[in-house]
């Protein structure tokens, strides 16, 4: 069988190749060379060693926005999680209107990231209009206007993970818990949990990797202000390459190291998480 | 699972209507502070329209013209349908071909695909939005190629998944009776696979009429896409223009909404699959 197909490669595989190729695996190689460069275009580039990496490290802006995003994740993965979780424990419990409260609350997640951050623009600075400040009177407001605006949108699609994975767990295990005098929150703790592990993996994962790369949002949501105070790594990563001359290379340098960081954080993340899993 | 008191699951029910109320609230807002005149929006966001601050359709007809909205969404529409399409189509056969014949090269493919999920897109952007200049395809027909590129890596791993799954005892019979592997293919597998092509189409669909950076750096100057659109109503550093801004969000989002209201339960399912395949 394999021998026929063989030869159809360049039917079934050359055109997405040639895509990957051309979109992305040329663009991500010339991506690494020239971050050990000098350039405004790509056809001009002087190698200049670890240059942009040395500047990259003395940017305050660079090193804030780092804190800033690890912050940010930490707290969003907690809260996106916590309530998903619970939200997809309440909606297993086969109270009517459930499939209203699952649309509902999936609804946002379809919404793009530049309309999410306008929408909330809007009703943070109204809110904070009765204190007299606005959004970008000081970081604070920017770091948790962010934090709402992402459990909005990720809450439903993580709960929607949650109730596939709690739908999963066989009656009969509840069952026999529950014969034994097992009390609910024994039954959570030493059931549910345990058996909906590969559902937290993935909903770690997701949300770790959305807040950690988080663009659209922070752009609509504040730009960064004040200042550079609420700019993310992608969103610096961004105005280092579009907005100073000269730092097209320390552009391309932050871009390495945050995909560094985004894989080492992925793959530890999942296999920490997954080391956990029992099988069901 | 446990089975609730009646008491119990009624307190459930009234927290979980107000928790609903509360994830629509801003859509809502938006909705009725773009029938407000702009002057009044940013002042009163909470207030109702009443008959001095109530624009009617001021908003909707001034940010329409404003940001061209309806060639947005024409180009916006194009370039998803576009893409989702393409991509279906050519990934889906190459999955196949990667997970059926297996070599070295094969092998090496899976595991570049795998590996292209995990870069983040900032990593490329500067690189891919100079070569696809350099190259012509920085247009709208150009854009769906490089969202082949982009989404092959997610589209084949969640195919090649799937194939997996299927009996080689199918393929083999159809071979035997004198299919080619192209009628192979388009007539066993690709039926077989529709839930899967459903979930990829819904995945890439979402990313795609959503995406912001990609098209901005790639056709931004010249073709704008509803994000887009949307954005450079913020322009410079002056005022928004809040009316027209409220108006567009309420356009930006209906369409979203109509399609998910009638395509909701193969949306969520593809969600629940893409996840616990991701």
């Amino acid at each position: 069988m394999q021998k026929s197909i063989k030869r159809y490669f360049p039917v079934f595989v050359l055109p997405t190749l040639a895509a990957f190729i051309i979109a992305f695996l040329v663009p991500f190689m010339m991506g690494i060379y020239i971050s050990f460069c000098k350039f405004t275009t790509v056809v001009n580039a002087d190698f200049v060693g670890l240059n942009n990496y040395i500047r990259m490290f003395r940017d305050k802006d660079f090193l804030h926005s780092l804190g800033f995003t690890a912050a940010f994740t930490v707290v969003s993965m907690v809260t996106v999680n916590v309530t998903a979780f619970l939200l997809g424990l309440a909606l297993t419990k086969g109270i009517k209107g459930t499939n209203l409260f699952r649309t509902v609350f999936f609804m946002p997640n379809l919404i793009g990231g530049i309309v999410l951050g306008y929408i909330w623009q809007l009703i943070i600075n109204g809110v904070l209009k009765s204190y007299g400040v606005t959004l970008t009177s000081d970081a604070k407001y920017g770091f948790w206007g962010l934090v709402v605006l992402m459990n909005w949108q990720l809450i439903g699609y993580m709960m929607i993970i949650y109730i596939a994975g709690i739908q999963n767990i066989s009656p009969e295990l509840v069952e026999a818990a529950k014969i034994d005098g097992a009390t609910g929150l024994q039954i959570l703790r030493k059931i549910t949990i345990p058996l909906v592990m590969p559902s937290i993996t993935i909903c770690l994962f997701l949300t770790l990797t959305n807040s950690f790369k988080l663009f659209d949002q922070n752009l609509a949501l504040t730009a960064g202000g004040p200042g550079k105070e609420t700019q993310m790594l992608a969103l610096d990563i961004y105005n280092t390459f579009y907005g100073r001359n000269g730092w097209e290379g320390v552009g391309q340098a932050k871009a390495v190291i945050f995909f560094i960081l985004v894989a080492a954080i992925a793959l530890l993340q999942l296999y920490f998480t997954r080391r956990r899993e029992v099988e069901n | 699972m446990l089975e609730l008191s009646k008491g119990k699951s009624r307190i459930l029910t009234v927290l979980l209507m107000v928790l609903s109320a509360l994830f629509i609230t801003p859509v809502l807002i938006i909705l009725m502070n773009s029938f407000k005149s702009k002057l009044y929006i940013s002042d009163a966001p909470f207030r109702y329209p009443t008959s001095e601050t109530f624009a009617a359709l001021e908003n909707y007809i001034s940010g329409i013209f404003k940001t061209g909205f309806l060639q947005a969404f024409g180009w916006s529409t194009f370039i998803t349908v576009g893409s989702v399409a393409l991509i279906l189509l050519c990934t889906s056969m190459t999955a196949w071909y990667i997970t059926r014949v297996k070599n070295k090269v094969t092998g090496m493919l899976y595991y570049l695909f795998v590996f292209a999920m995990i870069v983040p897109f900032q990593m490329v952007m500067f690189t891919m939005s100079k070569i696809a200049n350099m190259l012509y395809l920085d247009n709208p027909v150009g854009i769906i190629f490089i969202y082949l590129g982009f989404g092959s890596g997610l589209s084949v791993f969640m195919f090649s998944g799937f194939v997996k799954s299927i009996p080689l005892e199918i393929e083999e019979a159809a071979l035997i009776d004198g299919c080619n592997p192209l009628k192979t293919f388009f007539g066993v597998v690709l039926p077989i696979l529709k839930p899967t092509v459903i979930t990829v189409a819904i995945l890439n669909a979402m990313w795609i009429w959503n995406d912001y950076l990609l098209p901005y750096l790639v056709i931004g100057n010249d073709y704008k896409t509803i994000p887009i659109a949307i954005q450079y109503l913020r322009g410079g550093y002056g005022s928004i223009d809040m009316g027209a801004m409220m108006a567009m969000l309420v356009l930006a989002i209906m369409p979203i909404i109509i399609f998910y209201l009638t395509c909701q339960k193969y949306i969520i399912k593809g969600v629940a699959a893409g996840a616990v395949k991701g």
